[in-house]
């Protein structure tokens, strides 16, 4: 069965960051330059935060903005194929809520595969792995 | 070795000019943090430099764990201190580490003046000095901060450091506060920043750092991490935050209260970390890279004087020791009073601990008729008196008159003008910390160059001995804390939090240094952290400092610690054995 990452208790957010540390060590680095996941304040720490990732939407925008087909379907959400992408940051546009990260370094998109290393790092209890309806 | 760690990003405000330095020999010698900023210290802090001048350098360090390993989420700030005329060593968490290194820098230095005020943006790798003559004067940091936020990129990546009207006006204890909710608080980093007309500094990175050997790296982290959440840390920081440290040392008659005269109040204080948590706690906040989260957010909510149904939340970041100074150090008895005094010194960025025995000094020595009306203005300080503390603290910041300049220069200069030395409670010029457990702790804060109790581990060795129920020799004292003291300056130079230093033995350490690809053997290690602890001593020397001369606080030696009144003859042949290690007459056992 498909799952998808969810944010799923937002208000037990302390913004440790842990979630996009370890998103970067999926490809064996530190810091955030490849994280799919972000977190900011929602305007003062003292107000909380907002977790910012793909929602694996149904029918993506972001694959049907993308001019050269580098965005395919995935068991959940997309999958990127670098090696098509041409950098245009249509994607990044596409997506309402903009979880299309981009990577500075590489001139390329990133986002969630749902692989769900972050919600073994979160401490809180933030996010978790869901089972996705008809996945 | 990390080729971004080696980078020290150079500022001269005066100029308006930034270049990047290569350092590999300053990081591979000292790691980073306190070890490499301390010789960036002695090489560019002429000797004899006015801490107030433009040759005073601001050094900001990070370390070659900071954002790769859990709990490494401090920055180390280094420059000559306005308040002591000595070393000043503070340090800070919140997102600071985490984004100077992600912008690509293992270290920043900024000198010289500025001739308009400015803030710096460094934005990874790009550094531009921006107009800040439209936050200057403003009434509160806060707002500095929220202005900042909107107008400067890299949410979510970014620290944002000001000074409020305190360091604008060049109090000696003016703090530098980050992200709202924690401080560079001790020595007076703020007062330096506004010396080179500098309001701010916001810095952003969003880079990949390398790591040499991936899998042992991934797996090392995994096996912290979990180390990290099951160990009592998680239970006693984030639970209650450092703020649990105040009922018990109040039972243990610990707990400094109206200026030493007392060590308890007859109850639970009404602001213990237990009260706060069930009557105001609102939220926790975590250092970028930390999964403790013992930031404590209270949610103080207050009607208008005036117009009924309207309220004002506001939150406020209490920990222990702005508690012990804002509130025991004052005799305060509700929550409520306390919090406000908190969130008045933030607001005009003072030194929290700092500015509570600046009051409880003013407390006493108006009571003594050392002072009077003449001089405050016609405030009449009493203990517990919130609402004329919070006036105080005003005119502190603003320097109102000479007498509140004064006291913006600390107890010791406050003292030497008005009298009552015998109950200025400072060592070396720096106010004291919220633990009076005996000769360790007041060991540490007469040998200590960093910004509070965290300087060793004298509350700790103090409470030992108690449960034991036994004394030291004044040597054996000492050789603890300097071994202790040495075995920090690593942990502070890579620069791991020391809520984590049971997490991170020596061993540890080498396992995690080697998947960055810096071979370090424990020997290694500790040779190194003693040889950092011995270079800030030098350099306080260099600057004027003698360990055999130093005062101490009468009322420190007559108000009794839990184990009974501290003997000042048994702290002289501690302090001399301090000093004979700190000049190198000996090693430690073991390790010649």
């Amino acid at each position: 069965m498909a799952k998808r990452l969810a944010v799923v208790d937002v208000e037990r957010c302390v913004d440790c960051l842990l979630c996009a540390q370890a998103c970067a060590r999926r490809f064996g680095e530190g810091g955030c330059a490849r994280s799919a996941i972000a977190v900011r304040s929602t305007g003062g720490m003292e107000r909380g935060f907002v977790v910012v990732v793909c929602r694996a939407c149904a029918v993506p925008p972001c694959l049907h903005a993308c001019p050269v087909w580098a965005i395919e379907v995935a068991p959940v959400g997309v999958k990127v194929r670098l090696e098509r992408c041409i950098g245009c940051k249509a994607c990044v546009a596409a997506c309402a809520i903009g979880a299309v990260q981009w990577d500075e370094e590489g001139g390329k998109p990133v986002i969630c595969v749902h692989c769900g290393l972050c919600a073994r790092f979160c401490p809180y209890g933030v996010l978790a792995l869901e089972e996705v309806d008809g996945g | 070795m990390d080729r971004l760690l080696t980078r020290v990003l150079r500022v001269d405000l005066t100029k308006k000019r930034s270049w990047v330095e290569e350092r590999p020999d300053l990081f591979r010698e000292r790691l980073g943090g306190t070890g490499a900023g301390i010789e960036l210290l002695h090489e560019l802090c002429p000797t004899g430099a006015d801490p107030l001048g433009p040759e005073n350098p601001v050094i900001l360090a990070v370390g070659p764990l900071s954002s790769l390993y859990p709990l490494a989420s401090k920055t180390v700030a280094l420059f000559k201190s306005p308040h002591t005329g000595n070393l000043g060593e503070s340090h800070c968490g919140g997102r600071t580490a985490f984004a100077l290194r992600l912008a690509g820098y293992g270290a920043v230095v900024i000198d010289g003046r500025s001739d308009v005020p400015v803030y710096l943006a460094v934005h990874g790798g790009k550094v531009q000095f921006r107009d800040a003559r439209t936050l200057w004067g403003m009434a509160s940091s806060v707002t500095v901060g929220r202005i900042l936020r909107d107008t400067e990129p890299g949410s979510g990546y970014r620290t944002i450091l000001r000074i409020g009207r305190a360091g604008e006006r060049g109090v000696t204890y003016a703090a530098v506060i980050a992200e709202t909710y924690r401080h560079f608080g001790r020595l007076g980093l703020g007062a330096v920043l506004e010396s080179k007309n500098l309001k701010a500094i916001v810095v952003s990175g969003k880079g990949a750092l390398p790591v040499a050997a991936v899998g042992r790296y991934q797996g090392l982290y995994r096996k912290l991490h979990e180390r990290a959440v099951r160990s009592d840390l998680m239970k006693k920081y984030h639970n209650l935050g450092t703020a649990q440290n105040v009922a018990p040392l109040n039972e243990m008659g610990a707990l400094p209260v109206k200026n030493l005269q007392a060590t308890r109040y007859p109850g639970e204080p009404a602001f213990s970390g237990e009260k706060l948590a069930a009557g105001y706690l609102g939220r926790r906040l975590a250092c970028a890279g930390c999964p403790v989260a013992c930031i404590h957010l209270a949610a103080l909510r207050e009607p208008h004087p005036e117009e009924p149904y309207f309220y004002k939340t506001t939150f406020v970041s209490y920990d222990h020791e702005p508690l012990y100074a804002l509130g025991a150090m004052l005799g305060v008895e509700d929550a409520p009073g306390v919090l406000k005094l908190i969130d008045a010194v933030g607001h005009v960025g003072l030194d929290a601990m700092t500015a509570g025995v600046v009051l409880a000094w003013a407390t006493e020595a108006f009571a003594q008729g050392l002072i009077a009306g003449t001089e405050t203005g016609g405030l009449r300080p009493r203990w517990s008196d919130v609402a004329v503390y919070g006036e105080m603290i005003r005119r502190i910041a603003d320097r109102t008159t000479d007498f509140y300049r004064v006291l913006g220069e600390g107890v010791r200069a406050a003292a030497e003008r008005y009298g009552g030395e015998e109950f200025a409670l400072h060592f070396g010029g720096n106010e004291m910390p919220g633990y009076h457990t005996g000769p360790g702790a007041l060991l540490t804060y007469l040998s200590g160059a960093r910004h509070s109790h965290l300087d060793s581990a004298g509350y700790a060795l103090d409470q030992e001995a108690l449960r034991q129920g036994t004394e030291l020799a004044p040597e054996d004292l000492a050789r603890r804390l300097v071994a202790e003291e040495a075995r920090r300056q690593v942990l502070s130079s890579l620069v791991v939090c020391f809520f984590a230093r049971g997490l991170y033995d020596l061993g540890t350490v080498r396992e995690c240094l080697g998947t960055l690809g810096m071979e370090r053997d424990e020997t290694a290690l500790a040779r190194l952290g003693e040889g950092v602890l011995r270079r800030k001593h030098a350099f306080k020397v260099r600057e004027g400092f003698d360990l055999g001369k130093i005062s101490i606080p009468e009322r420190a030696l007559a108000s009794p610690a839990p184990g009974g009144a501290v003997d000042e003859a048994y702290l002289r042949r501690a302090l001399g054995e301090m000093n004979r290690w700190l000049e190198g007459r000996y090693e430690l056992e073991g390790q010649d």
